[in-house]
């Protein structure tokens, strides 16, 4: 399997000079990526423990299931999905972003390890990686993206990585979420938290790059793509449903999960420059699990709805460029 | 068949002749502004990827367009307007407003007119989320009237236009 997993590059090779940027979108991604950079070895998981032994036997076990499940998809996007979008990257800088994503996916992967052996015995981080060669719904889930990866259309390889970057993470993504909004697990939320903030720039960038792409297709092609995209995620989602069912539904959060699963469907599309499907009341996460996510989205950002009228016009204060100290 | 079966069948007969980025979530999006009402004005920033121009194209509103380029020179305001801005930057918050918003609100008469700021964002980013809006609020001392993430949904198209239509009266 190794061998045929990428057709790697066998176009001649420049050598990449960043004085001179095509897309200025690679440069201001390569510049966030890096910026962005960690390692799991920074956060202190240790202090995790006292609170891992609070949990009981049922969500020790969907966390370690949850979190191998997380790891396949960090171990494909690393060692394929990421890579296999090399060949048909239209400039050098966007291939080396590629690396970029490539290499952090891997850290990703690598940072479920530092958790289990934080938390976990030897014992039952062998059987959750059983669980996950075994589980048909995560298999599945990885097929099917697999697929995409190997065919021979640039695009519908774009959509298929975007979808796994903004979509097909949350079942997963939702349990530390969750936790850490019980103050459970704070360190490990932490790090899924750096995870998270790594895959919406993963997602972002290779959606635009699907975008552009795309602008230069005929419509009919477009069309074919904008059903391509929809077929895919609905096969995806279907997929999803079972998969957060099999997981949750022995500790009841099932629904919830659900409504997140749309609200970053809704981001994925968005992504991928489409509209939004999942109309509100099917994505009403609960402020809990927002808060989790982004301290500053669950506070009152909605003056509209608010009095209304209390709004004071910007007053001027002498302002030249060293005051915009942002 | 899923609760997305339905909705996608829906949307493929929403889009007809598909036209990318085109379709339309609500068939209210594109009503013109009703006859007799003042129309708000909308400065806004959107990089190429054009989340923001995605979202601010639905409203009912005037809509100024803030150069790409930094070194072009920014518009000067001659009415109250609200400003619409993504947030860019790095994890320490720096950067967060985007240089060419800078430039706008440098011009002294561009911050008395602002009335409030409309952040774009995604709260992937955690404690970053719509920090541009936050600070440009601070800073002009104007409230933050709604977060949005990426394009938008219909939702957030509706509530931003009704509030606009208040704010304007």
């Amino acid at each position: 399997m190794m061998s045929e997993k990428v057709e790697l590059l066998h176009h001649h090779v420049e050598a990449i000079n960043w004085n001179r940027i095509q897309d200025p979108k690679d440069d201001e991604v390569w510049d966030r990526l890096t910026a962005n950079f960690w390692l799991p070895e920074k956060v202190p998981l240790s202090n995790d423990v006292q609170s891992w032994n609070t949990l009981t036997d049922e969500e020790k076990d969907l966390t370690m299931k949850v979190f191998t499940g997380l790891t396949l998809l960090d171990t494909i996007q690393g060692t394929v999905g990421a890579v296999s979008l090399i060949p048909d990257a239209v400039t050098l800088h966007e291939e080396a972003v590629y690396t970029n994503i490539a290499f952090m996916e891997s850290v990703h992967a690598k940072s479920y390890s530092s958790i289990f052996s934080t938390l976990a015995s030897t014992k039952m981080i062998d059987e959750a990686f059983r669980w996950s060669r075994e589980n048909e719904f995560l298999q599945r889930k990885a097929d099917i993206v697999m697929d995409r990866y190997v065919g021979d259309d640039p695009l519908k390889k774009k959509v298929a990585s975007t979808l796994l970057e903004s979509f097909l993470f949350y079942s997963g993504f939702y349990l530390p979420m969750h936790f850490s909004s019980q103050a459970k697990l704070t360190n490990t939320a932490d790090i899924i938290r750096l995870i998270i903030r790594d895959e919406a720039v993963h997602g972002y960038y290779i959606g635009y790059k699907y975008q552009r792409a795309l602008e230069k297709e005929s419509p009919e092609h477009q069309a074919e793509l904008k059903d391509f995209t929809y077929d895919l995620l609905d096969e995806l989602y279907e997929n999803e449903i079972a998969y957060t069912e099999s997981l949750y539904d022995g500790v009841g959060w099932t629904e919830e999960v659900k409504k997140f699963l749309h609200y970053n469907a809704n981001k994925a599309l968005n992504n991928l420059g489409y509209e939004a499907l999942f109309p509100k009341e099917m994505t009403d996460v609960s402020p809990a699990i927002l808060s989790a996510l982004s301290p500053n989205a669950d506070e009152n950002h909605d003056f509209f709805s608010g009095s209304g009228s209390s709004y004071v016009i910007g007053k001027a204060v002498n302002t030249d460029d060293e005051d915009w100290d942002f | 068949m899923s609760a997305l079966s339905a909705l996608l069948e829906e949307a493929r007969h929403r889009d007809g002749a598909p036209e990318h980025g085109q379709d339309q979530g609500h068939d209210d999006r594109r009503e013109e502004l009703p006859r007799g009402a003042s129309d708000p004005v909308v400065v806004y920033f959107s990089s190429v990827s054009g989340n923001t121009h995605r979202f601010v194209e639905k409203l009912w509103a005037r809509k100024v367009r803030l150069p790409l380029r930094t070194r072009e020179e920014p518009p000067v305001m001659e009415e109250p307007y609200v400003l619409a801005v993504p947030t860019y930057g790095r994890p320490e918050g720096s950067g967060a407003v985007p240089p060419q918003v800078i430039k706008f609100l440098n011009v002294e008469t561009n911050r008395k007119l602002l009335r409030g700021v409309l952040g774009a964002g995604n709260t992937n980013f955690g404690d970053k989320f719509c920090l541009a809006a936050d600070k440009i609020a601070a800073k002009c001392e104007v409230p933050v009237l709604y977060k949005f993430e990426l394009m938008g949904t219909g939702t957030d198209v509706t509530t931003v236009n009704e509030g606009l239509m208040n704010l304007w009266q």
